[in-house]
């Protein structure tokens, strides 16, 4: 027979919101959470905005050693997950630990601490060998960023099989695909799944400029992140983190634990085109997601609730409008669309699983988040992207997608269980 | 089950499989003195200086490696060293299946990277031309050419696998994941994946990261410098390259009559869950690793001809390798080899290269040697360590074991294809 895997846990990290409920109501009241970057002086990007997160890891009770040793993003991972153990009522000393996996995605790793730490230890780039002797200690764990997997391994005391998942912007998708797999092949009943991404640094900020994905809309931060609006001038960068507890069915069941809803379908393709390019036709994307409602048992007119990737570039929306509609028809002009990240920004690997926290909880709570600042439609982007204000409405089935760089298109469908 | 059908090596043992086996079975040591670093040619035109002393003197280098052979200007400029090697092995991998992409399914293929450190070379050039000439000489290609996913982009694009795509970060380890998600998608109905891992960690600021690692062996000596199960054991030598292997499912590599190197029999993956950088306390997890393999191969411990251990060349990671091989094979003296003491460890290329010398192994009935060991110092530690090439043991079975910083185990079955 074959294990189902479903989720019991949630924890969030994201910007204007410090925990999973926060995150709830920032993402049903539309409110954008962007601002011009405070982590440094950004007055020589193009794009000076972004959506930041207020994050003191103390304040989630990580101690000074393990703030030491760890990038930002390792501390927004572990931040959330402890929430979302919380959250999933995991007993962990009652639980075989040998059969807790981790499943961590991140499409950048430790960017800030190895861009920090090389500016000092090669004096602002003066040299091309750098002196090791003015670098902080654990360097290798920034190097190498299995090491955030490791974190999460160590603090749980899981045993199982545990990874960094990095597919660049589908990372948050893919590894809650990697969870589910992990589950329903018998190699683990719990895992501890999700992303986080950190990427506000200089170098970042600079090569997204060099390609002018990222909005250079400075001057008001919250109108700048637009997804399917004609007004819409590119991304805005965010960083966060969702971590999920993904169960096994039965597992979950004989715990007692409360279940939010069953992982029911995931698949991933590959455009096989351009590292950055889309073609305008939608067709890989519009496979994963055939492939993920029918492996979720359903058909279009199941689906409540889509969260896009929508990022807020031109290529992406109409690339995106156009695979929802070849794999899902007309009735996609019926199913209720939005993109949080008008609200959060575009954390990159995190994203994925940040949207996948978003569709377990409009179906636990029958609310669709909005698209903000969605006022100008792009009149190719013509389907409903709900904007501007939340709606109630009972999601059975969520489906997600997912874009990016490398040519990845990764859909996920979650699914109400009946308790 | 997955059998093994094409191999292709970028490694300091030799570009192509013939020369890598060939210098394999002869036992060449390749771990050398480091070269002086050559500064990348500056976007500006200003020379670049190098004017401090690496880490470390020797390492494991590819000399013969000219990626023009593999990769045109266009792409080249675009990508990292770490990209140019996986995208050679791909190629003289699939050349080696006879595999032709072009005439299958695109969506039924896929490519599987185990990634560790992406694009050194590359994010360092990027981040010194952003530190030391400002944000706007950064390369257009920064935001492809560094991250984790490049490869498996780059590949994914360049021969048309356009299935779910994946990379995966273990550290050491990860090669042995790859493979495993590899065996995940075959099993749902991939007919062909491309999987494997390269590692490029030799550029500067990436070894002064790897100056953080305690094991790390800094002396001049190559003959002294990675000598796992030695009675000197003095750590280990960072290398570069990797291996790609092509896998397909065994009755379509028997329906084309395709030339099977071995079956990738089972996998399995564990987590010490101790100290991100100590070792672990005991030999458990990674004994688990080990019999969990096998269990899922259905294999016996007295069926494994041969263990390729990881060998980590620290006295106490040693001691604990050699205390699970002990568990698992209970009272029987199984030969075990190193064949990555010619080599050096090399990150996340170094599992998928142990998978391509195990399924060669096989093929041939031949033991590659460990090199630099003496074998009255391994008979001390209880180990059958092979130190010449062992031919003509009727070999059908063998153990492939990776670990990775953090703590990370794997270890695969390989077995001879039925005859």
């Amino acid at each position: 027979m074959t294990r189902r895997s479903v989720v019991t846990g949630i924890g969030v990290v994201v910007p204007g919101g410090a925990n999973r409920e926060e995150f709830w109501s920032r993402i049903v009241a539309g409110k954008p959470a962007i601002r011009r970057i405070s982590r440094f002086d950004p007055g020589a990007y193009r794009s000076q905005i972004a959506a930041e997160c207020d994050f003191d890891p103390a304040e989630y009770g990580l101690a000074p050693q393990v703030i030491r040793r760890t990038d930002r993003f390792v501390q927004m991972a572990l931040a959330s997950a402890d929430e979302a153990v919380r959250d999933a009522g995991l007993d962990l000393a009652a639980t075989d630990a040998d059969r807790i996996g981790v499943s961590l995605g991140s499409a950048v790793g430790a960017t800030i601490r190895l861009e920090d730490e090389y500016v000092v230890a090669s004096d602002h780039g003066r040299a091309w060998t750098v002196d090791e002797n003015h670098l902080m200690p654990f360097m290798y764990q920034q190097l190498v960023p299995s090491s955030a997997a490791t974190e999460l391994a160590v603090r749980y005391g899981a045993h199982g099989p545990a990874a960094v998942i990095s597919t660049g912007c589908t990372s948050g998708i893919d590894s809650i695909g990697h969870a589910h797999g992990l589950i329903q092949d018998g190699e683990a009943d719990v895992v501890i799944a999700g992303a986080s991404d950190a990427p506000i640094s200089p170098i970042t900020v600079a090569c997204f400029d060099a390609i002018r994905a990222t909005t250079p809309r400075n001057d008001e931060p919250e109108l700048a992140s637009r997804p399917f609006d004609a007004g819409r001038q590119g991304f805005v960068l965010g960083e966060g983190s969702a971590v999920l507890i993904v169960e096994e069915l039965e597992h979950a069941r004989a715990r007692g634990a409360r279940i939010y809803c069953e992982v029911s379908g995931y698949a991933a393709r590959a455009n096989g085109f351009h590292m950055t390019g889309l073609r305008p036709d939608g067709f890989e994307l519009g496979e994963a997601i055939s492939e993920t409602v029918a492996q979720s048992g359903i058909t279009a007119e199941d689906i409540g609730y889509i969260s896009a990737h929508g990022s807020g570039t031109k290529q992406n929306d109409r690339h995106e409008t156009a695979a929802y509609k070849r794999a899902l028809g007309d009735t996609v002009r019926k199913i209720p669309i939005s993109s949080i990240k008008s609200v959060v920004g575009h954390s990159l690997g995190a994203i994925g699983s940040i949207e996948m926290a978003a569709c377990a909880l409009v179906i636990e709570r029958g609310i669709i988040p909005p698209t903000a600042n969605l006022t100008d439609p792009d009149p190719e982007c013509d389907l409903d992207y709900t904007p501007l204000v939340s709606r109630e409405a009972r999601v059975d089935h969520a489906l997600s997608a997912g874009s990016g760089f490398g040519g990845f298109q990764s859909a996920m469908v979650f699914s109400r269980i009946e308790p | 089950m997955p059998v093994i059908t094409g191999i292709g090596v970028v490694a300091p043992t030799g570009v192509g499989v013939a020369e890598h086996w060939r210098n394999s079975l002869a036992g060449t040591a390749r771990i050398a003195p480091i070269s002086a670093p050559e500064p990348p040619a500056p976007t500006d035109g200003s020379a670049s200086s190098a004017d401090r002393d690496l880490p470390i003197s020797v390492a494991g280098e590819v000399a013969g490696f000219t990626h023009t052979e593999f990769v045109a200007n266009r792409l080249a400029v675009q990508t990292d060293r770490w990209t140019w090697m996986a995208l050679a092995a791909t190629e003289m991998a699939l050349t080696d299946a006879d595999l032709d992409p072009r005439r299958e399914v695109p969506m039924d293929l896929s490519v599987v990277t185990a990634s560790g450190s992406g694009g050194n070379a590359f994010g360092q050039r990027e981040i010194q031309a952003l530190w030391r000439d400002g944000p706007r000489t950064v390369s257009a290609y920064q935001s492809i050419g560094w991250f984790y996913a490049a490869s498996s982009g780059q590949i994914s694009i360049r021969h048309q696998l356009k299935g779910a795509c994946g990379v995966l970060v273990a550290d050491g380890a990860g090669g042995i994941d790859a493979v495993a998600q590899a065996r995940r998608l075959i099993r749902r109905g991939s007919s062909a994946v491309v999987a494997g891992g390269t590692e490029a960690p030799l550029s500067p600021y990436a070894l002064a990261c790897q100056s953080s690692v305690a094991t790390l062996h800094r002396g001049a000596d190559p003959a002294l410098a990675y000598r796992p199960f030695a009675a000197g054991a003095s750590g280990y030598v960072p290398g570069e390259g990797g291996a790609m292997l092509v896998l397909e499912a065994a009755h379509r590599a028997r329906g084309r009559t395709a030339r099977v190197y071995a079956e990738i029999a089972g996998t399995a993956s564990t987590h010490d869950a101790h100290h991100p950088s100590e070792p672990a306390a005991d030999h458990r997890q990674l004994a688990r690793a080990m019999r969990t393999a096998l269990d899922r191969a259905g294999v016996s411990p007295d069926e494994i001809g041969v263990v390729f251990a990881d060998g980590a060349g620290d006295p106490l990671g040693d001691r604990r390798e050699a205390a699970a091989i002990s568990e698992v094979f209970g009272g029987r003296r199984v030969p075990v080899t190193v064949p990555k003491t010619m080599t050096g460890r090399l990150c996340s290329g170094a599992a998928a290269l142990d998978l391509a010398w195990a399924a060669l192994a096989l093929r041939h009935d031949v033991v590659p040697p460990t090199v630099n060991v003496d074998p009255a110092d391994a008979a001390a530690a209880g180990l059958d360590l092979v130190t010449e090439a062992r031919e003509g043991a009727g070999l059908r079975a063998a153990l492939v074991v990776a670990r990775g910083v953090g703590g990370f185990n794997a270890a695969a079955v390989l077995t001879a294809p039925a005859v």
